[in-house]
């Protein structure tokens, strides 16, 4: 059976507390919520803190309040069923609610994390693998190795942002609060990811992400749609969110605005900007979802790291993007 | 009610008062221990199965205070103050629970391996939903694999379970 | 001689005996158990493909806090492995690492984790030798040698066999239909994974309970490589977390703890992780085919000519066997007057391939049904009406003089053309659905037994007593197909009692006779004739004590419903517990023994010992699938699968055993693969219940099972298998259905998104709408044996042998002339 290293473990009574430990543990300490992402990844030893702080039943981490100009405020600690089946969110974000639906599976749903959902590792089948099977190709740079087996030559890593929550919230121009002993910050999401395997998020190691602000319903519409192998416990291997502000009914009504961010296919939520140009302004005629789709295809650059070929995975951006956007009428 | 610890040393072994299918007990384990490892290990309950210990399979599938949830990616610990329902505790007084009864008629169970997180699933299942149709029932339980049975028994076992208990008539005894 | 009739137990829908246990929790898997002062081993594995060991050093690890015992190849020395012909394991590795996982030292210790960390302390050095991933490079490889056995290089066995003249049978078709396929490997993914815990009793003996389905082999192995008397050691097959063929090697991780009970005086067990299973393996060779079919117009083959070839892995395995199988089946769904059939299996650097369910047959069965799809599209013909038309005749010989005896495929194919309404969907759906087509045969175990005796196959032993009980011993595995529940079924349907009350003692080689395992779908047909013949004893012995009592002639004895009475005055009688105690004190203690060995088959010819059975069973099937064609993707909402069954000895059983045929096969047809990395030495590319993709409840079809029931003389009630070939006809028919619903072939399993969009792509560009593989590498299957087909005279054994036979019988009668 696949055991968890040996740590020592804290349980904060409050926010407060928790940041003081985290900030106490040093680089030995890490957050764990719902642990799904990382009691794994400590099975298999691509990370072992020596001390785990647990934030999960931090009762201020639970919340859904109004946010700031008729938004939402959602807690960092909610479990994934909790958003898939929030009263608020079904309504008018009915893009969060889907992708967190498509999470794993309704057993994890009830463990996982808004938060941790948001600062999962990202992933790569050659790193998330037990010690030994490491140990065989003799390790990575992502861990305890120097070479990228993805690409050999390169010198960063590959890893894949592989949330499904997080290009929705890159798409919504989400905000996230993080917080710590120096102070409380909100950035966007989009803020919060770096393009690179090892280094994926800009919050500091001590930072905990408290809420995520979703904005205002103003008559914008949003759709996620994923592509996986099953229907259940798989990751996405592309995750497609559009957001969008239409103007004028009908069925090709004008596009005000648009966001188009793919998942999993790099290390951090991509926006496909050029497709998101060629609509802004325009009617969304089918012509154009499919011109959309193209122009998307063009910066995604999956690698070998993931299920399926990344030809194919590159391939299905098209379809993908203009199918979503097809959603949204 | 009792909650987790503020504090749980490495490697220091400590007895903390569990409450597993009712019944309340203080059981030695280290920080470190998942549910699954203590249910098994430490109190010898080995009906709740294991198949990856990675959250990939749902074979450890146990209620805490009434949600399935998967044993072996919580902490023990995390079980310390909750209730926590496994397979052993669905029979009562001696007597099936129509979900087992169930499966027993409609070979639902071949290995059996993946019967307990089965059970466990729908049993959460309807108590939240007394009669679903099948696109839920498939949604419901979509996070456990059966390598053997193409989940078709599952389904009918279930289904039968819930008509029985809509019907609150206790199925009699095979 | 027509086979026994049913009572009132076999053929209906009776409760699985084990069915109570599996659903409270209390069945005991190997890993449940538990022994006071026992120890936990972790073996060592090798991160190399393929590599010398030149030293290891375990001082580090002995001297670990916990440690009790290390071991490494050294306490091991005699290998084993599961044919006589291939004992190429060893438990732990001695000179030589094969592949990323194979074992190399062990470890026993308080705990768990102080196993692992010390197996981690352990250093070995290695020297690093060529890796060989695929049969190709095998075959451009032929050193260095990954064994020193085999039949040429880094070809561990050859096969061509020839039965008839092929080349006079395509001159005189009408059309030659050729094609290649692959087959990619997959493997069981039982839920259970692997345990073993093993005691060495105070008297000096040995006993194991483990997760295998075959103690029988596994007691044989352990006998070798400790060198104990048989009689000493004791194997308990514990109730198997499923096995699919993945549990029906000796393991090395078996014979480990066993030395390490035997060393250290305390219980040992170990529990495999996820990734270990995937080393342990024993799966789907992965197999590249070519086919070549000569046809009349009308469908008729008039020869068919095979070649496979089968990326072995590292080990021998079941592997000779699997190799024939991928030649010997495909004579009995549909008449092939002429065959040839060539296969290789190559050692590669890779986890050992065996037998999965189906073994060695889903791969040819795949190709040659699509083969016949093409035929019938080149044709213009339906492609199930001309599978219809040239049926293969019940009790009948065919070219490779395999006994087809009931043969209900006729009906399977009426039966799936009905219900799926073949005729208004195939060719006539909308762009992106389709309907395929498959059919499919397999063995009710094999006729001859892996190492050669002239044993029975399978044993039962019932003992009765004055309290009404019945137990019924039997050496056979339950792995969740239902064993204990077809045994209870039939000797309780011969007593008149219900299943429930017979006791079964099963898989244990210290109480029950011998079965040879849970392999080859034999322990229905074979265990169940065996109860039969021991519950007919038993009747026999109650019958006619109660007999005497009534003063009735024992033949006018009847028992049902836990009576035993006078047919012809029902009220006459008593309960089988008066019956017993009446027999009991007739004839003394009450036992009866029942034993079952197959026909022998009419083959002679070297390699006729693969693919001769009792019985076949029989499958039609009928996928519905939709193809998104920008994406390739394929869903399938529906499978009519008609299963001949000749007699469902339980329905509940039988039908889940189709569903779960089928289930398995949808995997395979869509996303099951075990694929390895090039670039990092062969390495399992990704050993996990996540990456390797089973399908979830959001991927499996409806069924609608059909069981045909045409009895076999040779099965119990009439009896054949259900739990092997409902998977066979599954990966076809769906690629049968992609070609109907957008017009692509996809020549390789799995038939996943990427290779449909692929196909898609090059029809779009005018090219072959195809996905497949180009050809095989050029290679030699050895000298040919020629074996003439009955209806030209042949006897069964090889043409050079007959003709000295014959020769040598007209050389004796000097003055006959
Ligand atoms: C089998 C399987 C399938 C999965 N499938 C999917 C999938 O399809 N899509 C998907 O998006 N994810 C998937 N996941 C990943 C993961 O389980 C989920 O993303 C989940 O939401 C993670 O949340 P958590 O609370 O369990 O995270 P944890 O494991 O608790 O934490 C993850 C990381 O975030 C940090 N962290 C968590 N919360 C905070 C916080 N509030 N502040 C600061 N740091 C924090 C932790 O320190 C840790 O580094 C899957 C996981 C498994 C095991
Ligand atoms: S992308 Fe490269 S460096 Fe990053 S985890 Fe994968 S192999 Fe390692
Ligand atoms: S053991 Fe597989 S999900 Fe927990
Ligand atoms: S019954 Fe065997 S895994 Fe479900």
């Amino acid at each position: 059976m696949l055991r968890l290293p040996p740590f020592e473990y804290l349980r904060p009574a409050g926010l407060e507390e928790a940041i003081r430990m985290r900030a106490d543990a040093g680089p030995a300490g890490q957050f764990v919520a719902g642990g799904t992402d990382l009691w794994p990844n400590m099975k298999r030893r691509q990370e072992t803190p020596a001390v785990v702080i647990d934030i999960a039943a931090l009762p201020v981490l639970r919340g859904v309040a109004a946010g700031p100009g008729g938004g939402l405020r959602l807690g960092a600690g909610l479990r994934l069923s909790e958003v898939e089946s929030q009263r608020d969110l079904l309504a008018a974000y009915g893009a969060v609610a889907h992708g967190a639906s498509t999470i794993s599976t309704p057993l994890l749903r009830n463990m996982g994390t808004l938060g941790g959902n948001l600062l999962l590792d990202t992933r790569c089948n050659y790193y998330d693998q037990t010690f030994e099977w490491r140990r065989s190709i003799d390790f990575c740079m992502k861990k305890d190795g120097d070479t990228c087996w993805v690409a050999p030559g390169s010198p960063r890593c590959w890893a894949v942002q592989s949330s499904d929550l997080a290009p929705v919230m890159v798409a919504l121009g989400a905000e996230v609060t993080l917080r710590s002993t120096a102070g409380e910050r909100s950035i966007p999401v989009a803020a919060l990811y770096a393009d690179d395997g090892m280094k994926f998020t800009t919050k500091r190691p001590e930072e905990l992400l408290t809420a995520v602000t979703l904005p205002a319903p103003d008559g914008w519409r949003a759709v996620y749609r994923k592509v996986r192998r099953r229907g259940s416990f798989d990751f996405p291997v592309l995750g497609t969110a559009v957001w969008a502000r239409l103007a004028g009914g009908g069925p090709e009504p004008l596009v005000e605005d648009v966001r188009i961010v793919l998942g999993a296919v790099g290390s951090a939520p991509l926006r496909a900007r050029a497709a998101e140009d060629l609509l802004r302004g325009k009617p969304l005629t089918e012509e154009a979802m499919r011109a959309a789709g193209a122009a998307a295809w063009k910066p995604a650059k999956p690698m070998d790291n993931t299920d399926l070929t990344l030809g194919w995975r590159k391939d299905v951006v098209r379809p993908e993007v203009a199918r979503a956007l097809a959603e949204l009428l | 009610m009792t909650s987790p610890p503020t504090r749980a040393a490495r490697g220091r072994t400590v007895l903390h008062p569990l409450t597993v299918n009712g019944e309340t007990k203080d059981v030695p384990f280290l920080p470190h221990e998942t549910l699954l490892e203590v249910l098994r290990e430490r109190m010898g309950l080995t009906g709740t199965k294991h198949g990856c210990e990675l959250g990939e399979c749902g074979a450890c599938t146990v209620l805490v205070d009434g949600k399935p949830v998967l044993s072996c990616l919580l902490l023990a610990l995390n079980a310390v103050g909750t209730k926590v329902e496994t397979v052993e505790g669905l029979a009562e007084g001696g007597k099936l629970h129509p979900l087992q009864q169930a499966f027993v008629e409609l070979g639902a169970a071949q290995c059996g391996y993946c019967t307990p997180g089965f059970l466990m699933t729908a049993k959460a299942l309807l108590a939240d939903r007394p009669r679903p149709d099948r696109p839920c029932l498939k949604d419901a339980l979509a996070g456990n694999l059966c390598r053997c049975t193409g989940y078709l028994k599952i389904y009918e076992a279930v289904e039968l379970a819930a008509e029985r208990m809509a019907r609150e008539k206790p199925p009699r005894g095979a | 001689m027509a086979p026994r009739k049913p009572g009132k137990v076999v053929g209906t829908a009776y409760l699985k005996v084990d069915g109570p246990d599996k659903v409270t929790g209390r069945t005991l898997f190997a890993d449940d158990l538990a022994l006071p002062r026992m120890l936990w081993c972790k073996l060592l594995r090798s991160p190399h493909a393929h590599a010398r060991i030149l030293a290891i050093d375990t001082a580090a690890a002995a001297a670990m806090p916990g440690v009790k015992a290390v071991l490494t190849g050294r306490d091991l020395p005699t290998p084993f492995g599961i044919l006589p012909v291939s004992q190429d394991e060893h438990a732990l590795c001695p000179d030589r690492v094969r592949f990323i996982g194979d074992p190399v030292a062990a470890v026993a210790a308080e705990t768990e984790e102080q196993a692992l960390e010390a197996a981690h302390a352990i250093r070995v050095d290695y020297e690093r030798l060529p890796e060989i991933d695929s049969v190709q490079s095998a075959l451009r490889t032929p050193e260095p040698l990954i064994h020193d056995y085999g039949d040429a290089g880094n070809v561990h066995k050859r096969i061509h066999l020839e039965f008839g003249d092929t080349e006079k049978g395509f001159a005189e078709a009408d059309e030659i239909v050729e094609q290649n396929y692959f087959f990619e490997g997959n493997t069981h993914l039982p839920l259970e994974q692997h345990a073993s815990l093993a005691v060495k009793t105070p008297d000096g003996k040995l006993c194991i309970w483990s997760s295998t389905q075959t103690p029988h082999y596994l007691h044989r192995a352990l006998t070798k490589v400790l060198g104990m008397p048989a009689a000493h050691v004791r194997v308990v097959a514990c109730p198997n977390g499923g096995g699919f063929g993945g549990k029906s090697d000796p393991f090395n991780h078996e014979i480990v703890v066993a030395k390490l009970a035997l060393l250290t005086g305390r219980p040992v067990k170990i529990g495999l992780t996820r990734e270990e299973v995937f080393y342990c393996h024993r799966g789907r060779h992965p197999t590249l085919m070519s086919v070549k079919a000569g046809v009349r117009r009308d469908g008729a083959l008039t020869a068919l000519h095979f070649r496979t070839q089968l990326d072995g892995g590292a080990y021998g395995s079941y592997g000779v066997a699997s190799t024939y199988y991928t030649g010997a089946l495909q004579t009995v769904t549909y008449r092939v007057p002429r065959y040839r059939f060539e296969g290789l299996r190559a050692f590669t650097n890779k986890p050992p391939c065996g037998p999965k369910r189906g073994h060695g047959t889903p791969q040819p069965r795949f190709a040659l049904e699509v083969h016949m799809d093409r035929i019938a599209e080149r044709l213009g013909l339906d492609p199930l009406e001309m599978r219809l038309r040239h049926l293969q005749p019940a009790n009948s010989l065919t070219a490779n003089f395999l006994q087809v005896g009931s043969m209900g495929l006729g009906k399977c194919l009426e039966e799936v053309r009905e219900r799926s309404g073949w005729r208004e969907k195939h060719g006539k759906l909308p762009r992106g659905r389709g309907v395929g087509l498959a059919c499919s045969s397999y063995i009710s175990g094999a006729g001859l037994p892996i190492y050669w005796n002239a044993l029975p196959h399978s044993g039962v032993q019932l003992r009765l007593d004055r309290s009404g009980g019945v137990t019924a011993f039997c050496g056979a595995t339950d792995i969740g197909q239902g064993s204990d529940t077809v045994l209870a079924g039939c000797v309780a349907d011969v007593l008149g009692i219900d299943p429930l009350d017979v006791r079964v003692v099963t898989g244990d080689t210290d109480l029950t006779p011998v079965d040879l395992g849970s392999y080859s779908s034999r322990v229905t047909l074979m265990m169940g004739n065996a109860a039969v013949e021991a519950a007919e004893r038993a009747r026999a012995l109650v019958a006619g004590a109660v007999a005497e009592k009534l003063g009735v002639p024992a033949e006018r004895i009847a028992l049902e419903d836990r009576r035993v009475f006078d047919l012809e005055d029902p009220a006459k009688g008593m309960t089988f517990q008066e019956a017993c105690i009446a027999a009991e004190a007739k004839h003394g203690t009450l036992g009866t023994v029942g034993s079952y060995t197959p026909p022998r088959s009419p083959a002679r010819f070297r390699g006729a010992g693969v693919g001769p059975s009792p019985a076949y069973s029989y499958q039609a099937c009928v996928a519905e699938v939709e193809v998104d064609p920008e994406t390739g993707e394929v869903k399938v909402p529906r499978i009519w699968i008609a299963h001949d069954v000749g007699r469902a000895i339980n329905r509940t059983t039988t039908i889940g055993q189709v569903e779960g045929g089928v289930y398995m096969g949808l995997g395979e047809a869509l996303m099951e693969e075990m694929a390895y990395r090039g670039n990092r030495g062969v390495v399992h590319k990704f050993p996990s219940m996540l990456e390797y993709k089973s399908p979830t409840t959001r991927e499996m079809c409806e069924v609608e099972t059909i069981l045909v029931e045409d009895p076999d003389p040779n099965g119990p009630f009439g009896g054949k298998e259900a739990g092997q070939g409902p998977l066979l006809p599954v990966m076809p028919a769906v690629a049968n259905a992609v070609f109907d619903a957008v017009g692509v072939r996809v020549d390789e399993i799995p038939v996943s998104a990427p290779k449909v969009l692929k196909a898609l792509q090059r029809l779009a560009a005018g090219q072959e709408g195809r996905y497949g593989p180009a050809g095989l590498p050029a290679a030699d299957y050895g000298e040919v044996t020629r074996v003439l087909p009955p209806w030209e005279g042949g006897d069964g054994r090889d043409m050079k042998k007959q003709e000295v036979g014959a020769g040598g019988v007209r050389g004796h009668i000097p003055g006959g002339k």
